[in-house]
């Protein structure tokens, strides 16, 4: 890196103790793959760290940070979390063990040691202190990347747990990728044929282009979206085509804050490749399993808004689940507040499921869960989950909302 | 005899190894099952096989940011890969690698690094120098 400032110079020669000297020299290595020739301020920093990921050894260097003095372990910026992987008020009953609670309860001590808000949340740009264009942030889950930088117009490339805690301590990150005019230019040009209507449609249409895109340094521009899309709409869409192509960012002609018209992101250049309504269906029924046993039925990934726990709870009420069907519900603390509030909880739990508070469903042990619990037929509207979890042994299927939960009363795939 | 192929300076130490190579993609989190060292998902060109110890080399990453803190962890328990080649990583690999101080190159001169190393190599990385050396094909002579 060519340009460092005095304070980064500072905190490599250790002048603001050992966490700070870990973090910037973990940047610099960083910043050097990728080109960097300096780092750029940020506001704030997102932190994904559920322990099924960091393991006892990432508990342990958060940890090590964490006794020490305050002025060298505080974080420099705000600083929050991505979801928990155990809801320390409901695991046992999941088949999460002792273990697993105990590793996460050391891990919320060791954060709030360092000034860590325990925000527990994926959708912190729907729930906290959502970035404004031009914000240059340092961000994990892919799901929070792709829907800053996109829909607000923020800067962040993807940032992994320990990049986002080096950000946090440091208050900066290497300047590179989505920090660079450059790398926010449209590399392929998408027209869509019909228009999505619900969450799911979004979420298929987003996994689609992420895989067809299929890597983190192409930046895909949507023609033909005919209307704004909800937030909640955005959400599943980029959430979906992070998961597939390791997307950060996606333009819409008209509706997206960089990309008023197709030339504001170089878009005229490049051919159309059209998104068609068949490859969609294809998509669609690569999940099949119509009339089959549903084992559990997720709403997850990302957590759920105020407005999905509303639909969703309207859906239950008045009806019973099936009783060899399990059902989960996962949204964040703050949400959870209000929804309990507004009664949706109550409605959710009498018709059988549960509502797991600031966790979400694959980042909990999902393995483990589903080896405790038997779980192999999960069904989801999700389709960022239904990507992951093949990987966990699960047969994931895709339905909307409404009929995922049409399917949890009768026990099967509708 | 050897062949040598430049890449992008890298993340990590030197490594020797043998190769596990697909014309697939990586993700810690939606494809390895990481407490038996094996890639679980079922549609993954690798399934079933080990990654442990092995220079794999993919195509490029996919999904999401978990892979960061999870090669740190898989490198704890000593069931890890000895490096990642790639075409393209991404910010989460290099990250991943620098924390896990775990050998990790990309960007090749010579083209596609799938095709370039077969499964079963042995091949020296040095990330440091940009280069990858292949120094030992099975079964096979590397030249003719």
């Amino acid at each position: 890196m060519t340009k460092l400032s005095l304070l980064a110079e500072a905190m490599v020669a250790g002048e603001y103790g050992p966490a700070r000297r870990w973090a910037v020299e973990h940047q610099l290595q960083v910043g050097r793959m990728f080109d960097a020739t300096d780092m750029v301020e940020v506001s704030q920093a997102h932190m994904m760290a559920d322990p099924e990921s960091i393991g006892l050894a990432g508990v342990e260097l958060v940890e090590r940070f964490s006794a020490l003095p305050e002025d060298e372990r505080r974080v420099a910026i705000p600083m929050i979390t991505d979801p928990r992987g155990v809801d320390l008020d409901y695991y046992d009953p999941l088949g999460q063990t002792e273990e697993m609670a105990d590793l996460e309860r050391r891990f919320i001590k060791a954060c709030r040691a360092m000034g860590i808000v325990m925000t527990n949340t994926c959708i912190n740009y729907q729930t906290i202190m959502p970035p404004v264009r031009g914000d240059h942030v340092a961000y994990g889950d892919t799901g929070v990347v792709i829907y800053s930088n996109s829909i607000c117009g923020a800067r962040s490339n993807f940032e992994g747990g320990p990049s986002a805690l080096a950000a946090g301590l440091t208050g900066f990150t290497p300047r590179y990728g989505l920090h660079l005019d450059d790398n926010r230019r449209a590399t392929r040009r998408y027209r869509i044929q019909s228009q999505p209507t619900e969450l799911t449609d979004w979420g298929v249409l987003g996994a689609v282009i992420g895989r067809r895109s299929g890597s983190y340094w192409e930046v895909p521009v949507i023609e033909g979206i005919e209307r704004v899309p909800t937030s909640d709409e955005a959400k599943h869409m980029g959430a979906a085509m992070a998961s597939y192509g390791s997307t950060p960012l996606f333009h819409i002609v008209g509706i997206t804050p960089e990309c008023d018209r197709l030339s504001d992101v170089d878009g005229e250049r490049l051919p159309v490749e059209p998104i068609t309504d068949d490859e969609l269906k294809a998509f669609r029924g690569g999940f099949g399993a119509q009339g089959e046993k549903v084992d559990v039925v997720v709403f997850a990934a990302p957590q759920l808004s105020l407005v999905e726990m509303q639909r969703v709870a309207e859906l239950c009420r008045g009806q019973k689940m099936h009783p060899n069907t399990a059902m989960l519900v996962c949204t964040p603390p703050s949400v959870y507040a209000d929804a309990r509030a507004a009664g949706y909880i109550r409605d959710i739990e009498t018709f059988g499921a549960r509502v797991l508070k600031g966790t979400c469903f694959y980042q909990q042990y999902a393995r483990e869960i589903g080896e405790a619990n038997g779980w192999v037929r999960l069904l989801s509207n999700s389709t960022k989950i239904v990507n992951i979890l093949g990987g966990y042994g699960y047969k994931p299927a895709l339905a909307s909302m409404q009929s995922c939960v049409e399917a949890a009363v009768a026990g099967e795939v509708v | 005899m050897s062949i040598t192929h430049k890449c992008h300076v890298g993340i990590g130490p030197r490594v020797e190894g043998r190769a596990l190579v697909a014309n697939d993609n990586f993700s810690a989190r939606y494809d390895l099952d990481r407490i038996k060292g094996v890639f679980s998902r079922p549609e993954h060109v690798l399934a079933g096989k080990s990654y442990v110890d092995r220079i794999v080399v993919v195509n490029t990453a996919k999904g999401g940011v978990a892979s960061a803190w999870m090669l740190y962890e898989m490198v704890s328990r000593g069931v890890a890969p000895k490096a990642l080649l790639l075409n393209t990583a991404n910010t989460i690999l290099a990250q991943g690698a620098a924390l896990a101080n775990m050998a990790l190159c990309d960007r090749f001169e010579d083209g596609d690094i799938t095709t370039l190393v077969k499964t079963g190599d042995e091949v020296i990385v040095e990330p440091g120098l940009g280069k990858v050396t292949i120094v030992d094909r099975q079964n096979r002579r590397l030249f003719g």
